[in-house]
């Protein structure tokens, strides 16, 4: 198996990558270790479509979420993915803190990113459930949220559709390089190696070169709210860089839940665990910004580890060895620099060196998504009609159909296991969190895949949900 | 569109005894709108004996009971549609609903029943610390896969929660070779019935760790180890108190929810102690002809009580589709010292009538009085050796027994 590019790590960084070389003709395969892409931190984050007034200036960080961010809406309607730019504001407590957006609204100039300070009477008109405490605000209207899980699951979707090859379970254990050839896991041949392993990004760099950055896991712990009201909180509030705050946001998402959170604790690379104590201090730091949240319609708490690099900068580089690009250290704002980190990577290292020529055949675009709650009744008619199992609710919550989850098996990238399942399409992401549909959607896995409902895993492979058949079950 | 005067969405046990009742007092143009594959609701996975002692005077298994209240419907010719969702329904009482024969349809009813059941609490409503792994699932869930699909569901199992369901499937679970290791229960008390920890834990030897809580669970892919501690009275971990239990799986019984988006989407107010809306004597929500009955309105522990609900709740209905309905001055209940919540929420006062008042008291009590009030004359007082928030009790009270009507608030007194 050879090929020109392989690129380790199907995250969003790994996806983004991917899809910017389909557009060459590059014969490119991308190794992921977990059973679905997108499935580390590229799952666990705010999914905050950043404006970019926050990186340091000259920062990579800063160029490349400008740059990225000004990309998300060509990409979302190519991609299908549900983005929307609501805008961010950063809330101010205090005298100290106003002080502080004003040296904000400098950096954000300095950025390129346009903002404005409103007062708390203006910050009452559009957001009127903010605390007593609020004095002021930095509104960024560029900012947004997007669905990250189908991004990257989009991405890879739309690179594999137009030839890219994925290899799921597929861990990276061994590089090494013979002449020009790097040789993986004694399988996969390829002239160049794209590092894109997030949190093990140090361990795959030091399996070809000495050790040269260092990635600390830091964990973030978030609380979702169900749907519960459309107008509890329209824009992303943050509160300003301070000891009080610690990077804690309210967010809409893009499908309507809230999100509160993160922390920001060092961990161990594989340390998900949520706890109530930083749960609890996650509470009341939001209650600093909003009053009265509801709190009883917390569906779902969870993790997310950070990537920090130690000289907490991306780093994008060829360190040693020659044609081996270490895409690394990617943490906040990774997300919303993904495209244009794609894009410099690809420019920088791959065609300006090797001259590959564009594809006359891309297509841009993902064969469209059909979501058949959204659909006003005479359109949702017409697809029933046509195709019965749009007409057959199996997540009651969600009200995701049976013929949205078959559509879904029949793409390029499938889904393999319950959770890839509700990456996807929110199947069991409700209130009931799949207690109620999680036995029709093992049926549907394991019908398409000729399986048995217990062979079907709820995430990796290892996962099983079911043992045996009980003694004179099917009798 | 079609037009029906009662529609039913629900073919639990309340659904099933309301659309009997319904028909029985005349009304013909009705029907059942069922989500799932079969009628009976949550009692078809239900294979314990239990059900029925009240309304049948004998011990059934869930689908038996069922099956009775099924055949009747049957036998009356009452129509249902089954695997058929209601997705939306409006004040003005449309019904959207999807299934795969008829693809999207729109109905109106005059009256509508909702018996729509209850949902469990799950891992993320309880904040449940520790890893997100397979093998935490909720004791319902837990309960189909084993009796429904037939699958066992883990070799070494602890349980979080004393709710029913969760003591039943320790039995379950016991029954078919896998070890229950203990069951924790944050409260200092069981939330489930007494039956249920003599019959599920004390014949089995499981262990019932009271005013304990999972406070971890670790695994990678699938849980590995749980570790439990003890809670003080404010629930915070005592240190020092853990336990750590080698399991592969961790059920949850840690409660049950009133299942009730369709009306939640119509802004209707949900009682913040029932999680369901607020009713009358006749089951009537605060919108004209939009009834509530059985676990949708809220948590019943017996069947029985479930299926003569629903028949007031049809009654009800029927009352309102004969628009025999007069206005009458509203009065309400009120939820005192030691009671959790009150239903129905509002009445209004018949001479000659009787109506079953339902609550929960909020903790255990031992040696205590009930007492009903109203305009600071007591109603009534009911001596009890002791009252448990795991059973509802009911209390049918004689209208001719108020001579100045007002509100009625309901207290717990303990005697000395
Ligand atoms: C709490 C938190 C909040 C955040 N909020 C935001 C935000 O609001 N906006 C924003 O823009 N960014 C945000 N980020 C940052 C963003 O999530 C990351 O920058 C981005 O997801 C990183 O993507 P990645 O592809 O580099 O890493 P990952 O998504 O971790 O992808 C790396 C992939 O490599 C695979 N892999 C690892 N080792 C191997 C191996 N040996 N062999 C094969 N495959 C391997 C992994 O399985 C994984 O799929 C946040 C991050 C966190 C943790
Ligand atoms: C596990 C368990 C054990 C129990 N053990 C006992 C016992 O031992 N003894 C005893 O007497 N009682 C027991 N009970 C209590 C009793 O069985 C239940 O309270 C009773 O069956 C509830 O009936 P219901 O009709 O209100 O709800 P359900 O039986 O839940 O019925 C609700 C129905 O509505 C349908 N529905 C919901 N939403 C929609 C929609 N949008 N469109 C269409 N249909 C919809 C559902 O599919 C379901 O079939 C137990 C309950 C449980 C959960």
């Amino acid at each position: 198996m050879t090929y020109d590019v392989i690129i380790i790590g199907a995250g969003v960084v790994g996806a983004s990558i991917a899809r910017e070389l389909a557009k060459y003709k590059i014969k490119v395969a991308v190794l992921e270790k977990d059973n679905d892409v997108g499935n580390e931190t590229s799952n666990a984050n705010s999914a905050i479509i950043h404006s970019g007034y926050d990186p340091e200036c000259g920062s990579l960080k800063a160029k490349l979420n400008v740059l990225g961010n000004a990309m998300f809406d060509t990409l979302c309607k190519e991609l299908d993915v549900k983005f929307k730019r609501i805008g961010s504001i950063t809330l101010a407590l205090d005298d100290n803190d106003v002080k502080t957006l004003k040296e904000l609204q400098i950096r954000a100039t300095k950025n390129g990113v346009e903002t404005s300070i409103l007062s708390r009477e203006e910050l009452l008109k559009i957001e009127p459930h903010i605390s007593n405490n609020v004095k002021a605000g930095l509104l960024a209207n560029t900012a947004g949220i997007i669905d990250p899980f189908n991004f990257c699951v989009h991405l890879m979707e739309n690179a594999v559709d137009n030839g890219v090859e994925l290899y799921l379970n597929t861990k990276v254990v061994k590089i090494v390089k013979e002449n020009d050839t790097f040789i993986i896991n004694d399988k996969f041949k390829a002239k160049m190696v794209i590092n894109c392993a997030g949190l093990f990004s140090d361990e795959i760099n030091e399996m070809i070169n000495p050790k040269s950055f260092e990635i600390i896991p830091r964990k973030g712990e978030y609380l979702v709210l169900d749907h519960f009201d459309d107008d509890f909180v329209k824009h992303t509030l943050f509160l300003v860089p301070s000891i009080k705050g610690k990077g804690v946001l309210i967010s809409p998402t893009s499908s309507n839940n809230y999100l509160i959170g993160p922390s920001a604790e060092v961990c161990l690379k594989d340390d998900k665990d949520t706890d109530k104590m930083t749960i609890e201090q996650i509470k009341k730091t939001a209650m600093l910004m909003v009053d009265n949240i509801p709190f009883n319609q917390v569906i779902h708490t969870f993790a997310g580890i950070r990537p920090t690099p130690a000289n907490h900068d991306f780093i994008i580089e060829e360190i040693k060895t020659k044609n081996f690009i270490n895409v690394a250290g990617i943490e906040s704002p990774g997300f919303v620099s993904s495209p244009a980190i794609a894009k410099m990577v690809v420019e920088d290292f791959i065609i300006n060196r090797y001259h590959y020529e564009l594809k006359k055949d891309f297509n841009p675009y993902v064969r469209p998504y059909l979501h058949i709650n959204e659909l006003p009744f005479e359109k949702r008619k017409e697809i029933v009609d046509r195709n019965k199992d749009y007409g057959e609710i199996i997540c009651k919550c969600e009200k995701v159909s049976k013929g949205e989850i078959i559509d879904c098996l029949n793409r390029s990238v499938p889904p393999h296991s319950i959770k890839a399942l509700k990456k996807r399409l929110r199947v069991g992401f409700g209130k009931c969190q799949g207690g109620m549909c999680q036995s029709y959607a093992l049926h549907i896995l394991a019908n398409y895949y000729h399986k048995d409902i217990n062979e079907i895993p709820y995430d990796s492979l290892d996962s099983y949900i079911l043992l045996d058949e009980l003694k004179g079950a099917k009798d | 569109m079609k037009t029906y005067d009662l529609v039913i969405i629900g073919g639990g046990s309340a659904g099933l005894a309301a659309a009997l009742e319904a028909k029985k007092e005349g009304v013909d143009n009705l029907i059942i709108l069922e989500k799932e594959p079969y009628l009976g609701g949550i009692l078809q996975q239900c294979i314990h004996n239990g059900f029925g002692l009240v309304q049948f005077k004998e011990q059934l298994s869930g689908p038996e009971y069922a099956q009775r209240y099924i055949d009747l419907v049957n036998e009356n010719h009452i129509p249902y549609l089954l695997e058929t969702m209601v997705y939306e329904i409006t004040k003005d009482k449309e019904i959207y609903y999807t299934n795969k024969q008829d693809g999207v349809c729109c109905i109106k009813a005059r009256a509508i029943i909702m018996a729509t059941g209850c949902i469990e609490r799950t891992a993320g409503a309880i904040q449940l610390e520790g890893a997100r792994v397979s093998g935490i699932m909720t004791a319902g869930l837990a309960q189909k896969y084993m009796n429904i699909e037939g699958y066992m569901v883990g070799k070494k199992v602890f349980i979080l929660g004393s709710g029913d369901i969760g003591l039943i499937m320790a039995r379950r679970c016991m029954l078919e070779g896998a070890k229950v290791l203990g069951v924790a229960e944050i409260m200092p008390y069981s939330n489930g019935l007494n039956r249920n920890i003599v019959q599920c834990l004390n014949d089995f030897d499981i262990p019932l760790y009271l005013s304990h809580t999972v406070k971890k669970v670790v695994g990678k892919d699938r849980v590995e180890k749980i570790i439990i501690a003890k809670v003080d009275d404010k629930m915070n971990y005592i240190p020092g108190s853990e336990k750590e239990f080698d399991c592969d799986t961790l059920i949850l019984s840690v409660g049950l929810i009133p299942y009730n988006p369709l009306l939640e989407k119509l802004n209707i107010a949900l009682n913040p102690k029932t999680k369901g809306v607020n009713v009358n004597q006749d089951y009537e929500s605060e919108f004209e002809g939009i009834f509530s009955c059985g676990n949708s309105l809220h948590v019943h522990d017996l069947v029985d009580y479930v299926s003569k609900e629903a028949t007031l709740a049809a009654k009800g209905a029927v009352k309102y589709l004969k628009n025999n309905k007069q206005e009458e001055k509203v009065y309400k209940t009120v939820a005192g010292r030691g009671i959790n919540y009150v239903l129905p929420q509002q009445f209004s006062y018949q001479k000659d009538s009787k109506i079953d008042f339902k609550f929960r008291v909020s903790k255990p009590f031992k040696a205590c009085s009930i007492v009903i009030k109203n305009n600071d004359s007591v109603v009534r007082i009911i001596k009890k050796l002791y009252l448990l928030p795991a059973e509802m009790e009911i209390i049918s009270l004689d209208m001719n027994a108020i001579t100045n009507p007002s509100d009625l608030v309901f207290e717990i007194k303990e005697d000395f």
